[in-house]
């Protein structure tokens, strides 16, 4: 199982159908599980929004949403209370039960999850995390239960994911952030976070967005030099365009500069591998860019 | 010159709320405004949410104070350039000690309040509930509204999953308080509990048994504890909305051009629509520059060709590879740019008449009083400067 997390912007979504292809590529049954319930990972696969039943996104992979109340309505069913789980449902019994016990939420849903792990339906179970600072609580409330619940259902159900969580081979966290600064300052903060109060191992960490590289070197970035390579080959270059291709030439080169410096700050405060996916300038992020990101993941998983 | 603009929510406004889903330079775009105000020689204060750590540092926020602190004019008006009688204070929000404050005010006795605040379901309310961060954000504009002596006061707002939390959220905390479910548990006899149903029963007896017998008490503690104070709460409630929807309050949408991003900021839109109000103005951060005129597919078409070129020469193939990488470069940016665009115009035509202003995307992060001021200056600096994307560096 791998958790897929980070801040809102970063591109979860994206990385969680990135890793899904991958691994559907080498042979492996992959099921997507996304816990928001809203999010634009049946759109990567080009199909319609994702619902709690299963649905097939592309061959090898199915995705589904598991949200904290269709888990708590699963698990009164189980506990033989089916004819009433609606109504309490319905009548927001369940948010005095999650105020009441904080993480109550996150443990009926990663309890799920364990479930479906359990069943052996995929190879591979791929969770897309909440967004923003809610991933950490997420990982969190299982241990957190623990010390607080002495006895019952809730304390087994909470050691069962916390066991889950902290077996480096049934669960791997890997935390998605970009090459800039105040992205690389949280994703520190989090991979330490979670390592020390959850347990879990982190995986590679993955570094969306890089500008990929073009052969531009800084010579390049003047006006002169365009019209000099033009003049070699005997292709004409107007003054302005020249003067745009240097100004984009730059643009790029300056940017690239503090990506890589952001990317390397990364490798120097966590010493995690890291996987560089490229920043895509198509319009849409579909099946075709996905693909594109699943080439670029696993040549860079190669390199490491 | 009848189009509205950021100058109207600075010189005007009493009250600007910068809404928008996180990571896109919501934090920042309220500091600016507050300072901008601030140099138009009116008092002013930003709360922030949870703003990023430099950023913080920088607006003097070291400590959670949960009051309003005066930043040192020097700090924020080095070339003494402000109008007489400006000024600029800020404050990070803390969601518990504001609730606190909300019960003590409320509550028939300090006995009550204490009961209350002493109470473990009270604790999980004020510091762990969603919902709770949004709704107090909302009492505490109240707050600095009736008293504060501010002309402007500038919030940020939390981060949320579904668009306007911080306008539904103290209905839904009323909603909670006043759940059937546990109201039952609020009245002490048995002959109660038998009317509320065989449903209800099972439900407590296994919550009971699944989450303990303590934390079932807490909550009915809780609920006891809280009676009669819902009016009050209720009411203070209703004057916040009352307070947004008067004529001086403005609305900021914040968004970044990202697909994501823009998808949010349309469902806003929307949103603000729905509750009878309107986005007084767009702010779009991060927008990639466009370098010249020249379309995507046009330079694409130039990359294919020069790529075609069959020349004799190592010294021509560099050449030529180095011209089509600058073209491809060029294609790629203005691609973004085109693209950025036309996300951005499916907002645009949702907020009507709202001032649209854009922020290129800047090479590092902003987190002092000089990268604010640069901003500033991009988005105050001309009466339609917001009117058209930012211009290529070239």
């Amino acid at each position: 199982m791998v958790i897929v997390a980070g801040k809102g912007g970063v591109g979860k979504t994206t990385v969680t159908a990135t890793l899904a292809v991958a691994a559907a590529r080498a042979g492996r049954n992959v099921l997507i599980v996304e816990v928001e319930g809203k999010s634009g990972l049946a759109t990567a696969f080009n199909r319609p929004a994702l619902g709690y039943e299963e649905q097939d996104l592309a061959p090898g992979i199915r995705g589904r949403t598991l949200t904290p109340d269709a888990a708590l309505r699963d698990w009164l069913e189980g506990n033989g209370l089916k004819r009433v789980s609606k109504r309490l449902v319905q009548t927001g019994a369940l948010d005095v039960i999650a105020t009441a016990v904080p993480g109550m939420k996150d443990i009926l849903v990663l309890g799920k999850v364990k479930g479906l792990e359990q069943s052996r339906d995929a190879d591979l179970i791929i969770v897309d995390a909440p967004a923003a600072g809610h991933a950490l609580t997420f990982l969190t409330s299982a241990q957190g239960l623990l010390d607080a619940v002495a006895v019952g259902p809730v304390r087994k159900q909470a050691a069962d994911v916390v066991e889950m969580l902290s077996n480096p081979a049934r669960c791997q966290v890997v935390l998605v952030t970009l090459p800039e600064e105040t992205p690389v300052n949280e994703a520190v903060d989090t991979a330490f976070a979670i390592e020390d109060r959850v347990g879990v191992r982190l995986g590679p960490i993955v570094v969306n967005g890089c500008y990929p590289e073009l052969g531009l070197t800084a010579a390049s970035a003047t006006a002169a030099a365009a019209h000099a390579d033009g003049e070699l080959i005997d292709v004409f270059v107007s003054d302005q365009e020249a003067s745009d291709l240097a100004a984009a030439a730059a643009f790029r080169a300056e940017r690239t500069e503090i990506q890589l410096a952001q990317a390397d700050r990364l490798a120097d405060s966590l010493p995690l591998p890291q996987i560089r996916l490229p920043f895509l300038f198509s319009s849409e992020i579909g099946p075709v860019e996905i693909e594109q990101l699943a080439d670029a993941f696993v040549d860079s998983l190669a390199a490491l | 010159m009848n189009t509205p603009n950021l100058n109207d929510v600075v010189d005007h406004g009493s009250i600007a709320v910068c809404c928008g889903s996180g990571g896109v330079g919501k934090t920042t775009t309220a500091a600016v405004i507050a300072i901008e105000g601030a140099r138009r020689g009116r008092r002013c204060v930003v709360v922030t949410i949870d703003p990023a750590k430099r950023l913080a540092n920088a607006l003097g926020l070291d400590e959670l104070a949960n009051e309003p602190h005066r930043i040192d004019v020097t700090r924020w008006d080095p070339d003494d350039a402000r109008v007489e009688g400006g000024e600029l204070s800020a404050m990070m929000l803390d969601t518990k000690s504001t609730f606190d404050g909300l019960v003590t005010r409320y509550a028939d006795s300090p006995a009550q309040a204490q009961r209350i605040l002493a109470n473990n379901f009270y604790r999980n309310i004020s510091s762990a509930l969603s919902g709770t961060q949004e709704y107090m954000a909302m009492e505490k504009l109240h707050e600095l509204h009736e008293d504060g002596g501010f002309d402007l006061i500038v919030v940020d707002t939390p981060p949320s999953r579904h668009a306007l939390d911080f306008l539904d959220a103290p209905a839904r905390l009323l909603r909670l308080l006043n759940n059937p479910v546990f109201r039952v548990l609020m009245v002490p006899t048995r002959t109660y509990l038998k009317i509320a149903g065989a449903a209800v029963q099972a439900f407590i007896r296994t919550v009971s048994k699944v989450i303990g017998g303590e934390v079932v008490d807490d909550i009915v503690t809780f609920f006891r504890s809280f009676e009669g104070m819902e009016e009050g709460f209720r009411t203070r409630a209703a004057r916040v909305v009352e307070i947004l929807k008067q004529p001086e309050t403005r609305f900021v949408l914040v968004t970044s051009p990202r697909r994501d991003a823009i998808e949010e900021a349309r469902y806003f839109a929307e949103q603000i629509g729905d509750h009878d109000l309107s986005v007084d103005a767009l702010v779009v951060n991060r927008v990639h520059p466009q370098f010249g005129t020249e379309l995507s597919a046009g330079l694409r078409a130039r990359v294919e060709t020069l790529r075609e070129l069959e020349l004799g020469r190592e010294t021509e193939r560099q050449a030529r590879d180095r011209l089509a990488a600058r073209y491809q470069n060029l294609a790629e940016f203005n691609e973004i740019a085109e693209r950025e665009r036309a996300q951005i115009e499916t907002v645009r035509v949702r907020t009507q008449s709202a001032a649209v202003a854009f922020v290129p995307y800047l090479p590092h992060d902003v987190h002092d009083f000089t990268a604010l001021a640069v901003i500033g200056r991009i988005l105050f600096a001309a009466p339609d400067i917001g009117a058209k994307p930012p211009p290529g560096d070239g």
